[in-house]
């Protein structure tokens, strides 16, 4: 068998084989039991008091929301300063500008909210400083608030009737100690050792072989990757992302970032089966995600390991696949497998560029971002689900004529209208926002003349693909879109913000409503969301909320260009 | 709101400095000990530097193995890919033009045969490898400038082939860089 072909299935086998214990140790962490990661508690009791906050004290689903948005709303002045200083700042090696106000905005919202799409590149647009404290600070802490925020829920589900869900201070920091630091700590190591710089040097000038004067980009790259790909963060160190040859040295560093992205999302499906003593339902997620994933990474493989059929009319030999803005140590199979990874989970890192796929395969990212759930970024890919799960209850309820039931409590009016409205969000931005694109670049094609670098069907994908990257919080681009300027920059800054907060302020609101109403224990007539029946439900209802509302669009785009390919 | 901002001012700074001041200080005392002690593995050839091992550098005389195109022109200060798009017109123009180039270079190789790699641009344009395929399709070229016999370059570049991750993993491939400078001490020069 291919090589290339079983490299992508061995670092799919990994992934499932490590989530399955952290998914049990997740669940041991954020129940309070004992662990050997105990040894942490002094560190934890001290940022407490550093923080003066009191952990013992539990909280309602609005307090936790209120902790929530605040400490967000601080990181987000603190980046905004840094951001539009740094010139004038340490850390500075390659003299790098401050950053103008609607790129720096921009920056900071796509940071804040764990998007990481990026109208700069690092080499230029950035200084260490910034790489490390608003860059890497904000990779750490967002993933930690959309986990915790995960845990909130998780703790409505359980068997019972409560007010107070636990301390969110606590679970935002047991996120951080217990999960993301040691984790980070052990991928940069790898990448380290693999050949990742990790300095505080500037750019180096090197003459090379046939006598170029050129210069090669550094920095603190190892340390700031790791917890990118950990936090379903994305956003790279330099400009080409992992595609990058310091970024992403060899197939084994591919290997263990494309694990390490996955790993959490992954390992939250199998927490949340753990702290409800529930395991039956955690497989019926695992499976329907699987399904939904398995389902885009099939053609994408087909299509870029089988080539450009253009260029192979041009004469040249395809066989090892569409190799346009891909690098050779990956192949075409590891670049198709981490293009799905990365949509279906928003990290939206590339390790190649995917202006550059093949029309299907460029759809197959955009339906990942679309859809959302198929494992989904941390914390907050099941926070999405979730959603679609409150959605095939009700519908499933009317279907047979009962009451809607989600785990022993009644589905009502205000819980529905409250997914609803999360669940089309989602398609009123990325269509909205693309509708308002395309007016604008119709209406004056020479002003707008850069902001796309291909003509015809693949420009209308680009914008279609800028909206639904923002949206889902992904991040990764076609980047052949000119992308900074104050329109792009701010209309995408209002569509990450409010594509963040909503889905997260949504299903936690859901979920505290829950927790508050009579338990009613499982009885015969109770349907059952550990089977196999409910999860083919809530795959329908994925699709037709989440996918079908977008077709007019994707035939617009790629499959029209398909069509014109082949 | 005040009972939130206090708590959430303090927690940062203290964040800050754990996330940012001591993870990133055990990555950098770590990478010491890495090769390259964590400032990226340098190259050096008649006690020159020449370049980076991970990073592509641009071969585009006749008597190297050329690398791929790139966006960026393989200056590393800054990376990119060509983001053109598959059907793109222009695109499919600049690749025909550099097949017609390749062709003329390399009459050893068959129409139909040229390597996807050479005639199209890399992620980063900092790629350092090239398939052995696209190693070999030069050899005909590279040894008859460099008056070398055929063999001795073939063998050259098999020898520089990596197989892939413990041989099963991944795709096979051949760093330009050091095919090259081993091609030089091979002429001597």
């Amino acid at each position: 068998m291919n090589t290339e072909l079983i490299g992508i299935a061995v670092i799919f086998l990994s992934t499932v084989l490590l989530a399955l214990p952290l998914g049990r140790y997740l669940a041991v962490v954020y129940s309070g039991d004992r662990s050997w990661s105990d040894f942490l508690g002094p560190l934890e009791r001290g940022l407490y008091r550093l923080g003066g906050i009191d952990a013992r004290q539990e909280m309602t689903w609005q307090q936790h929301l209120r902790a929530l948005l605040t400490i967000n709303l601080l990181w987000f002045f603190w980046a905004m300063l840094v951001l539009c200083t740094q010139g004038s700042l340490p850390l500075n090696p390659d003299g790098n500008p401050s950053m103008t106000p609607d790129l720096a905005f921009n920056t900071a919202i796509s940071f804040l909210v764990n998007c990481n799409l990026q109208h700069y590149s690092g080499e230029t647009g950035m200084s260490y400083l910034s790489q490390t404290v608003v860059v890497m600070f904000l990779q750490f802490v967002t993933a930690a608030t959309g986990m915790a925020a995960c845990v909130v829920v998780f703790n409505a589900l359980r068997e019972r009737s409560a007010e107070r869900l636990g301390n969110f201070y606590v679970y935002f920091v047991h996120s951080l100690t217990r999960v993301l630091l040691p984790l980070s700590l052990a991928v940069a190591l790898v990448l380290a050792f693999q050949g990742t710089p990790m300095t505080y040097a500037g750019k180096a000038a090197v003459v090379t072989v046939q006598g170029d004067s050129v210069q090669v980009s550094r920095g603190p790259a190892a340390a700031m990757v790791a917890i990118k790909e950990l936090g379903t963060n994305g956003g790279g160190f330099f400009g080409a992302n992992s595609a990058h040859p310091l970024e992403n040295p060899t197939y084994l560093t591919n290997a263990v970032e494309n694990v390490a992205l996955v790993l959490i999302p992954l390992a939250m499906v199998f927490a949340l089966g753990y702290y409800l003593k529930r395991p039956k339902l955690s497989y019926m997620v695992l499976g329907v995600m699987t399904a939904g994933f398995l389902l885009l990474l099939a053609p994408t493989v087909y299509y870029e390991m089988h080539g450009n059929p253009a260029l192979a009319h041009l004469g040249t030999n395809q066989t090892l696949g569409a190799l346009e803005g891909k690098e050779m140590r990956f192949g075409a199979a590891a670049s198709a497998y981490w293009g799905i990874t990365n949509t279906v989970i928003s990290c939206g890192s590339v390790n190649s560029m995917h202006d550059s796929h093949m029309p299907v395969s460029g759809m197959c990212e955009l339906l990942g971002m679309m859809t959302n759930a198929f494992y989904g970024g941390v914390g907050v890919g099941f926070l999405n689900f979730f959603v679609f799960v409150v959605i095939a209850v009700f519908i499933s309820g009317l279907m047979v004529g009962r009451t809607p039931e989600l785990l022993g409590k009644k589905i009502e009016a205000r819980e529905m209208k409250i997914a609803l409205i999360v669940a089309l969000l989602h398609p009123l931005l990325i269509l909205a926002g693309t509708a308002m694109s395309a007016h604008l670049y119709a209406g004056h094609p020479t002003e707008y003349a850069g902001w796309l670098a291909n003509p015809g069907f693949h420009g209308f994908s680009e914008m279609l693909y800028e909206f639904t990257s923002s949206a889902a919080n992904n991040g990764s681009g076609f980047e052949g879109l000119g992308d900074n300027t104050p329109w792009w920059n701010l209309s995408t800054g209002v569509v990450m913000l409010l594509a963040r907060f909503l889905p997260i302020i949504g299903p936690v609101a859901i979920a505290g409503l829950l927790a508050r109403k009579k338990y009613i224990p499982e009885s015969a007539g109770t349907l059952r969301l550990d089977t196999a029946t409910f999860g083919v439900m809530v795959f329908f209802v994925i699709w037709i909320i989440a996918a079908l509302a977008f077709f007019p669009a994707l035939a617009l785009g790629p499959l029209a260009e398909h069509f014109t390919l082949y | 709101m005040k009972t939130y901002l206090f708590p959430a001012f303090r927690l940062s700074l203290a964040l800050l400095v754990l996330c940012c001041g001591v993870y990133p200080a055990l990555v950098w005392g770590a990478a010491r000990l890495a090769p390259g002690h964590g400032e990226g593995v340098q190259v050096s050839y008649k006690g020159r530097v020449v370049g980076f091992a991970q990073v592509g550098q641009k071969f585009d005389r006749p008597e190297y193995f050329n690398t791929r195109p790139s966006a960026v022109g393989y200056n590393a200060a800054g990376s990119a890919g060509s983001n053109k798009g598959p059907s793109n017109p222009e695109y499919l123009q600049e690749v025909q033009t550099r097949v017609g180039a390749f062709l003329q270079q390399n009459p050893a190789v068959a129409a139909g045969q040229v390597p996807a790699e050479l005639v199209t641009a890399s992620g980063s344009g900092l790629d350092p490898h090239l398939s052995p395929e696209g190693a070999y399709a030069q050899v005909e070229r590279v040894a008859r400038r460099r008056g070398l016999a055929p063999a001795r370059v073939r063998a050259l570049v098999a020898a520089h082939v990596k197989e892939p991750l413990v041989w099963f993993f991944g795709p096979a491939t051949v760093n330009v860089l050091e095919l090259n400078l081993a091609l030089d001490k091979l002429s001597g020069l």
